[in-house]
């Protein structure tokens, strides 16, 4: 007599129950015991003491910076490895130029100065004490240390852009590719980023955690850009606020901009 | 009961069943021989005390923990000196530290992942260093 439906059901359950079993119980006795690894290690701690500050902030002498010169990009991009993809719609940006219009829309009116017109300027993140990328990001990939540095977490980013269009200033960028074929040298000491992350400038807070200042501040040799605490009235950026006029960028949008220009 | 196209019905039963099966019956009784991970880098020749940032067992099972949280701490923290548990202190950094002495990537993290399966997203940004001498 040919079984019923339920009675059919029911061996074919059971059946197949009765072949896992033996694999499963195979699998779970397997789990103990692995092969003994002998591992060791080098590695004491950075030697210099961290750069440490209660508000990072910089300033720019745009009137000290040199036609043509890019000391300061190169050795950014070095020490970062920012990559040159050379499609200007995906480039990758963390220190670079501008013109006056793009850098101060609000300031500029048709009878500047001509020299000033012509001359680009260097921008970057200005790690504002009011970031907006960071109260945009989904995630929590950018954030905003308690010593003003506004940080990418790479680990953290999905690539949703939202910070991208919340930043005023154009400072973030996001890899639509792999940037790695695109570097020109790898500096092992720092990672690259993968495809479909943001990236932004970092003001070398690794570099400040081994006690060594921004490489574009060590890079620059007229002394344009000058890194320090901006809530130390004896630090080197603040005597220079105190002595020269200085605009920030767009800083009517309440952003707080932590980079100061001399113009 | 009739069981209506009993044939066709059967055969796809019986056909599911091998390949639901197949990752079960497939490697049976087959020994697949198990990583051989290679500890033999000059940096680690050199040490006297030949022990990782922790004993072995811990690293062992749980060098992806200490990795995710040395990972937060570094980034998020700002926090980049792991005091071990016999007191050693060392400079987190997968790269710096890690990859100092386990310089062979592909003979000693590669060798075991691949044999787990695993695919850890570590190199997509962190680099190499075999990569790059």
């Amino acid at each position: 007599m040919a079984p019923t439906r339920r009675e059919f059901l029911i061996i074919t359950g059971l059946s197949a129950i009765g072949m896992a079993s033996p694999s499963l119980a195979r699998m779970i006795s397997a789990k103990t015991g692995a092969p003994p690894v002998r591992t060791v290690l080098p590695g004491a701690p950075g030697s210099a003491p961290a750069q440490t500050a209660k508000r990072w902030g910089m300033t720019v002498d745009v009137r000290k910076c040199q036609d043509g010169c890019r000391d300061c990009i190169d050795a950014c991009h070095l020490t970062h490895n920012v990559p040159d993809i050379g499609n200007p719609k995906e480039e990758i940006k963390w220190i670079w130029l501008e013109h006056f219009e793009d850098v101060f829309p609000a300031e500029n009116h048709p009878y500047i100065q001509k020299s000033m017109k012509k001359r680009p300027l260097l921008v970057l993140c200005n790690h504002c004490d009011n970031p907006p990328c960071v109260r945009v990001c989904p995630t929590g990939a950018t954030f905003r240390r308690t010593d003003g540095i506004v940080m990418m977490d790479s680990h953290r980013c999905i690539g949703c852009k939202i910070c991208l269009a919340a930043c005023p200033y154009g400072a973030r960028s996001i890899n639509f590719v792999n940037p790695r074929p695109f570097i020109r040298k790898l500096n092992p000491d720092f990672p690259t980023r993968s495809k479909g992350v943001i990236e932004k400038c970092n003001f070398c807070e690794e570099r400040l955690a081994r006690g060594i200042l921004p490489a574009c501040v060590m890079a620059c040799q007229e002394k344009a850009l000058v890194f320090g605490d901006m809530e130390d009235p004896r630090s080197e950026v603040r005597q220079i606020l105190d002595r020269k006029f200085s605009i920030r960028r767009r800083a009517e949008l309440g952003t707080k901009p932590q980079v100061y220009y001399i113009l | 009961m009739k069981l209506y196209n009993r044939g066709i019905i059967i055969t796809g039963i019986m056909a599911f069943l091998v390949m639901a099966t197949f990752p079960f019956w497939y490697d049976r009784g087959k020994t697949i021989a198990r990583p051989a991970i290679e500890l033999d880098t000059h940096a680690i020749q050199k040490l006297t005390d030949k022990r990782c940032v922790e004993d072995t067992a811990f690293m062992r099972d749980n060098h992806m923990k200490l990795l995710a949280s040395w990972r937060d701490s570094v980034v998020r923290k700002d926090n980049r000196v792991y005091t071990a548990k016999n007191g050693k202190v060392f400079e987190m950094g997968l790269t710096g530290t890690c990859l100092k002495c386990h310089e062979n990537k592909s003979r000693f993290c590669d060798r075991c992942h691949d044999y787990a399966g695993v695919k850890p997203a570590c190199w997509n940004c962190h680099i190499n260093p075999e990569e790059v001498l």
